[in-house]
């Protein structure tokens, strides 16, 4: 009497469970399907036609191109690729600077701020965190007056003698800044007679502009403290015993840093890392907001210039490709860094002076 | 939480005493050490804090005084100018009603949205699930910035192009929102529903009263993100809207910063701007602080 009851009544839990399963997971989906999964799709027919913008993508006038926007940026010897060449060189400076020095410091404040006998630690958290709540936006603006030519930031270069520059219209490259200072005004005919991507490989190695640098410091800035909070969370939940067990071994604070703590904080490293890389190369908003891709071109992103292709300059097709182009690049870091990060198994040669008996390190 | 409570209960213990036994020792040492952490902070310190006061100093003084003295925390003559041409004599009160309409529905649609998906993914067992759940990864991964013309393309095809309806609806549900409510449901006892089931309430009845009241804490970081994600959101907006009645915080003052309303630098009213547009996120800074660094708090209490 009792097993029909049963199963009908479980039968009856499962089925409700499949259909409420579906209908609570079904806002989800509409959405981000619709606002997420349809648009890549769009796009991705975009960046092989010739849409201008006019009309719906799909009506007949719109042609499909192949890969004509895809070889215009990478190898058309025309604007596009200079300029798709020109942000590329812009943002992977950016990356280059802005993800080991914001990783670096917000490492640098957790450790500090971490310390047991601080006072007021809850003070220097939050003054070191505030800058992230705000809007990019907002710091932008703050930004473009602190670092004008008469602003607060040349003002105290000023007082230590040094003649500021005018951050945001400089367009000139930090790396050829500091060659100028040793005389070096051109490059060698190796690297100004060759180009990739439309710009030579003296341009690709003239560093972030001045004005560039000064977004660097804006990403540092506001970026340092989330990842501060991500490294405290992880070094409070490290087991004090190995770091107890090193003290009794006699390591001095540096060691126990560096060999103790830090391959301990190998996961969250790896999570900074890759939020860092991932942010740094979408810089859109500061761009936006401040100088447009100016000066001289030297502030154009890739996110930037695939914006202003579309919506500026009606390139619809190009604008999508550069979008695409982007993610990979994003996707091609993110895996590059996985797998230098990862966790690998100890040589051989360095597990040798650990194991017990010599035979046992007779591999086959 | 025992577990977590454990090694942050035993550590003090131990390295107190090294640290007495230390300071016993070397006294001077430990002094100067000390000396210095706190001399790094504060330098620190003030470089992260100094921006923020001279933009409020600054949203209060003159055009000419701003230009003249920019590091001055203390205007020459004050000046609420700056304001009263904001709040009398441009849009920005319609940027601010735009934002703050656009951030209500977005953040209540996101805490509902999200604790209802991440709830399923987390409890109910459906076939599908596990598809839904890659596919959720998946989309996770899709930098921001990439869908720009992809989610213009859709708002234009579906009509809704320069309406609230596409500046909101777009935006009511994120992959990292849901990701974390299916991470806290599995993380609290299923016996209490199970109770609940048994007494024969419905699947919704014990999603709504039983489990998302006992999901205080996740839904109240659901709120923070969300919050903060759609109130500093710009390039959404950019593509979603164009007419000025639907200019949202960040893209009126971005418009500012790039000079319009303005004939010169005018640097005190684009302050004040940037100022107000902070003021929220701030407040709702302070008031879930400890929520927000909620890491450290046990050691302290120690």
């Amino acid at each position: 009497m009792s097993t029909p009851v049963r199963t009908s009544r479980r039968s009856s839990i499962r089925g409700g469970e499949t259909a409420s399963g579906w209908l609570f997971t079904a806002p989800m989906i509409v959405l981000l399907g619709m606002f997420l999964v349809v648009p890549v799709l769009m796009a991705l027919w975009v960046s092989f036609s010739d849409w201008n913008g006019r009309g719906s993508p799909f009506s007949s006038t719109v042609s499909f191109v192949g890969v004509d926007n895809y070889s215009a940026l990478l190898g058309g010897g025309g604007l596009a690729e200079q300029d798709f060449g020109t942000a590329l060189r812009n943002n992977a400076w950016y990356v280059l600077l802005v993800v080991p020095i914001q990783t670096m410091l917000s490492l640098f404040l957790a450790v500090l701020v971490n310390r047991q006998i601080l006072r007021g630690r809850g003070f220097f958290r939050t003054a070191f965190y505030f800058p992230s709540v705000t809007s990019s936006v907002a710091i932008t603006v703050l930004w473009l007056f602190l670092f004008s030519s008469t602003g607060a930031v040349n003002k105290l270069l000023a007082f230590i003698g040094i003649n500021g520059p005018n951050w945001f219209n400089d367009p000139s490259g930090v790396l050829h800044n500091i060659l100028g200072v040793f005389g070096v005004e051109n490059g060698p005919a190796a690297l100004t007679g060759n180009s990739f991507l439309g710009i030579s490989f003296w341009e690709w190695l003239a560093g972030p502009s001045v004005a560039m640098s000064a977004f660097i410091l804006m990403a540092v800035f506001t970026t340092s403290g989330t990842f501060m909070l991500l490294f405290i969370a992880a070094l409070q939940n490290l087991s004090g015993d190995v770091v107890e067990a090193a003290v009794m071994d006699g390591a001095n604070g540096w060691q126990r840093f560096w060999r103790v703590t830090l391959p301990q904080l190998r996961p969250t490293l790896f999570t900074v890392l890759t939020l860092g890389l991932i942010g740094a190369w979408q810089v859109f908003d500061q761009i936006y907001t401040g100088t447009q891709g100016g000066p001289g071109k030297t502030t154009l992103t890739p996110a930037y210039l695939s914006y202003q292709s579309a919506f500026t300059n009606q390139a619809w097709g190009q604008g999508a490709a550069i979008a695409f182009i982007l993610f990979v690049i994003i996707v091609v870091f993110t895996l590059f860094q996985r797998w230098v990060l990862a966790e690998r198994k100890v040589s051989a040669r360095r597990m040798r002076p650990y194991l017990q008996s010599p035979t046992s390190g007779g591999f086959k | 939480m025992s577990a977590t409570l454990t090694p942050s209960v035993r550590t003090p213990s131990p390295s107190k005493r090294l640290k007495s036994l230390s300071r016993e020792q070397l006294p001077t040492r430990a002094v100067a050490g000390r000396s210095l952490l706190y001399a790094m902070l504060i330098v620190l310190a003030i470089v992260y804090v100094a921006p923020f006061l001279i933009q409020v100093a600054t949203s209060f003084k003159t055009d000419a005084d701003a230009a003249s003295n920019p590091m001055s925390l203390i205007p020459a003559t004050w000046s609420s100018a700056a304001y009263e041409r904001l709040f009398l004599n441009s849009d920005f009160p319609v940027w601010f009603r735009n934002s703050a309409i656009v951030t209500v529905f977005v953040t209540l649609g996101r805490v509902f949205f999200n604790s209802l998906a991440g709830y399923a993914l987390a409890r109910l067992h459906f076939r599908g699930r596990n598809v839904i759940f890659a596919l959720l990864i998946a989309v996770m991964s899709v930098p921001g910035v990439v869908l720009l013309i992809p989610k213009f393309l859709v708002i234009n095809q579906l009509g809704i192009y320069d309406t609230y309806v596409a500046m909101i609806v777009p935006l009511l549900t994120d992959a990292a929102g849901v990701f974390i409510m299916k991470n806290f449901f599995e993380s609290i006892p299923a016996s209490v529903e199970e109770q609940a089931r048994i007494d024969g309430a419905g699947t919704f009845r014990v999603f709504w009263s039983i489990v998302l009241p006992m999901a205080r804490p996740a839904l109240v970081t659901i709120i923070i993100l969300s919050f903060q994600g759609s109130w500093n959101e710009l390039s959404h907006f950019i593509v979603a809207t164009q007419s000025p009645e639907l200019t949202t915080l960040t893209k009126g003052v971005a418009s500012l910063a790039s000079g319009q309303l303005s004939q010169g630098t005018q640097y005190p009213l684009k302050l004040a701007a940037a100022a107000i547009m902070t003021i929220p996120v701030a407040v709702m800074f302070f008031i879930f602080q400890k929520r927000i660094m909620n890491t450290t708090d046990g050691a302290v209490k120690e």
